[in-house]
């Protein structure tokens, strides 16, 4: 059975293989929400600054920064997040006192595991609880470090058995693990490694965390341009008899739009065998959304409206 | 010192460290490196992952790669048909299992052995989490180039920003096991007794995480107490290692504009710690005829000539004009749309820093490599005389 409409939860996990372009599907995705009239905070995890230059803003800090009325943006700092919760939770003051809690934040997030990761997921969750947004769209880490992520309130419940961080952890999991509330957004394109890593993620979504997956966005899908016979009349045309005439016929250069329109079939072609191959393996429970390959000149604003414009048709 | 190509690097280190963005091959790349150097220069190479993605089985058709060192069957070069001059083995970094044996091996007795494997700290820390990664990743690639077993270890590094706190994980661990908030954090186990700074830290600490739990710390930092020692000098061994003449480092990207980025922060990283970038290995080229004037203007020229190069096609290939016309305007689009994509990256590739290092560029292939044959074909591109 098909889950809670991806629209309609409150914290969306962006996620995928480095280099399918989660980033510029969660800057998509968090544009679309905010035009549909939601007042929306897009989450950048490792503030590399790539989200905020998917909307054409200097790289933003802890602090949220609005990009349209509806539309906030804030990269993740763990120290910050640990200061903000010492401050609003445990009442503990900090101001004056950033030497010793740099020090002591520095073993903490080194040497105690999960750390990191339950603050990070903290605040956001936070964001969602207090309901300062009506959705939070993460840009999160890739396949490989998701999961730690997801599941870092469990971890942290296991191993600290008393106290206030414990309690916490409690509302995390369960917000977490609403499936109307969140879900994972799962970015792969229709290339081998991207699918193979995009499969064992769901798995070890289902294994190790109560997680909802809330669908699968592949991007970078390739125009279909040729049917069965136009393909075979190209095909024809690399042939040894046709040689002649593409050499006499064809304008001087041609052959480099001989060669592009080959390379194009051939990826083409690859990547839709793929793309059955996922389809079979995921099922029917999860939606499967298509989104086109943009031949834009360069990245930024222009190519972030027109994934959402795109994302608005598949999920509408 | 002057450039030195991908081959003449594969022929003379000992240890060959890929970093880089994810997705752009990278892990293919290492393993195709040690393959190339394994079939053409001879040596026993070995390949290590230190990837928790898990793919260079994949990448070398070898399936149960583990912690062990596997060795790739000479054969498979056979079917590949290359004789191959060395041998080629590849093991994957299995990080539980690593730390256990770690500390089988060093812990001064059974006793505090099997105190520190039974912590709950250390159970959690050594399964989960990322940073345990990085240090056993250094620990691992010391024991093996200590073993003497291997000319070449060609190592790949996970596809993240932290790939190079792998390289900061000996100086950081130095650092921690001779801090004062590591004495602080053990003295309770030792004397029972908190100085007055330690008793602050104490208390926040307390308060936040739970007494079970900094109960927990002061064991597992109290029995590893023995080993401090060890992990010191391994870890300033190791950052010997890789800051000589024996290491290189080689980053490898694809010309698209957000992985090019990321290779730049590693490039610059890599400055900043000192270490020589050797190699920069880009792959997915496209073919630089799409950049070409003369395929632009053989393009507009098939858009002019559109009914009389239909007509004229439909005779050739025995088609309907139809299909001809559509053909036609097929080529023209899959041209204007990938040089798009050629001239862009081609602007990405002409600014990035590449300073001293040897430069290679892999054409796109047609499919994705999954057997050696084809981290073979890869191979020969990166060690290709130009």
């Amino acid at each position: 059975m098909i889950g809670p409409v991806l629209s309609d939860r409150r914290l969306l996990f962006v996620t995928g293989k480095g280099g399918v372009g989660k980033t510029t599907v969660a800057a998509g995705l968090a544009l679309m929400l905010a035009e549909e009239g939601k007042r929306v905070l897009a989450v950048e995890i490792d503030a590399k600054g790539d989200l905020s230059a998917s909307y054409e803003i200097p790289p933003v800090g802890f602090e949220p920064v609005k990009v349209t009325p509806q539309l906030c943006v804030m990269a993740m700092d763990t120290e910050a997040s640990l200061r903000e919760y010492l401050r609003l939770n445990l009442k503990i003051p900090v101001v004056g006192r950033i030497g010793p809690l740099a020090s002591a934040f520095d073993f903490v997030a080194t040497a105690a595991p999960g750390v990191k990761e339950i603050l990070t997921v903290g605040k956001i969750c936070w964001e969602v609880r207090e309901r300062n947004y009506d959705v939070v769209v993460v840009d999160a880490p890739a396949t490989g470090h998701i999961v730690a992520q997801l599941a870092a309130p469990e971890s942290i419940a296991e191993l600290v058995r008393v106290g206030p961080i414990r309690n916490q952890s409690k509302w995390m999991s369960e917000l977490l693990n609403d499936p109307a509330t969140t879900g994972v957004v799962i970015t792969t394109t229709a290339e081998e490694m991207p699918i193979t890593e995009s499969l064992e993620l769901m798995t070890r979504l289902d294994r190790e965390t109560s997680v909802d997956l809330a669908g699968i966005v592949v991007n970078r899908v390739l125009p279909e341009r040729f049917g069965p016979r136009e393909a075979s009349a190209f095909r024809a045309l690399s042939d040894a008899d046709h040689l002649e005439w593409v050499a006499s016929q064809l304008p001087q250069g041609a052959s480099a739009v001989v060669e592009a329109t080959r390379l194009a079939t051939q990826l083409r072609r690859n990547r839709s065998g793929r793309l059955d191959v996922l389809r079979e393996r995921v099922g029917a429970t999860t939606p499967l959304y298509y989104l086109p390959e943009l031949f834009t000149r360069a990245e930024g604003l222009r190519m972030t409206r027109q994934v959402a414009t795109h994302l608005a048709e598949e999920l509408g | 010192m002057g450039t030195l190509d991908l081959a003449t690097l594969l022929e003379t280190k000992e240890i060959i460290i890929t970093c880089g963005p994810g997705g752009v091959g990278k892990t293919t790349t290492a393993a195709a490196a040690a393959a190339i150097a394994a079939a053409r220069q001879g040596g026993r190479v070995l390949v290590l992952t230190v990837d928790p993605a898990r793919r260079l089985a994949d990448a070398l058709g070898v399936a149960g790669i583990g912690n062990d060192v596997v060795s790739v069957d000479p054969v498979l070069f056979s079917q590949a048909g290359v004789e191959p001059r060395g041998s080629l083995s590849a093991a994957m970094l299995d990080t539980k299992k690593s730390w256990d044996e770690l500390i089988t091996r060093h812990a001064p007795n059974e006793a505090t052995k099997n105190r520190i494997l039974t912590n709950p700290l250390y159970t959690s820390l050594t399964t989960r989490f990322v940073q345990s990664h990085d240090y056993i990743a250094m620990e691992r690639l010391y024991e093996l180039h200590g073993t003497g077993e291997w000319d070449l270890i060609v190592v790949d590094t996970p596809p993240t920003r932290n790939a190079l706190d792998f390289l900061d994980a000996p100086a950081r661990m130095a650092d921690f096991f001779s801090s004062r908030l590591l004495r602080w954090l053990t003295m309770p186990a030792r004397s029972g007794l908190l100085g007055l700074a330690s008793r602050g830290f104490a208390q926040v600490a307390d308060r936040i995480l739970g007494r079970q739990f900094l109960a927990d710390i002061t064991e597992f930092f109290g029995s590893l107490e023995s080993m401090y020692e060890g992990f010191v000098e391994r870890s300033q061994a190791v950052s010997r290692l890789l800051g000589d003449e024996r290491t290189a480092f080689m980053v490898v990207s694809s010309s698209e504009l957000v992985p090019l980025r990321e290779a730049t922060f590693f490039v610059d990283q890599l400055q900043q710690r000192n270490f020589t970038l050797a190699a920069v290995v880009l792959n997915r080229v496209l073919p630089s005829s799409l950049a070409d004037s003369a395929a632009a203007d053989a393009a507009s020229a098939i858009t002019a000539e559109r009914d009389a190069l239909a007509e004229a096609l439909s005779k050739e290939c025995d088609v309907d004009q139809a299909v001809a016309y559509r053909v036609l305007d097929a080529m023209v689009e899959s041209y204007s749309d990938l040089s798009v994509i050629a001239h862009r990256e081609a602007l990405a590739r002409a600014n990035f820093p590449i300073g001293t290092a040897s430069l290679v560029e892999v054409p796109l292939f047609d499919e994705d490599i999954h057997d050696l044959a084809g981290l073979l074909r890869l191979g020969e591109y990166l060690i290709a005389k130009r």
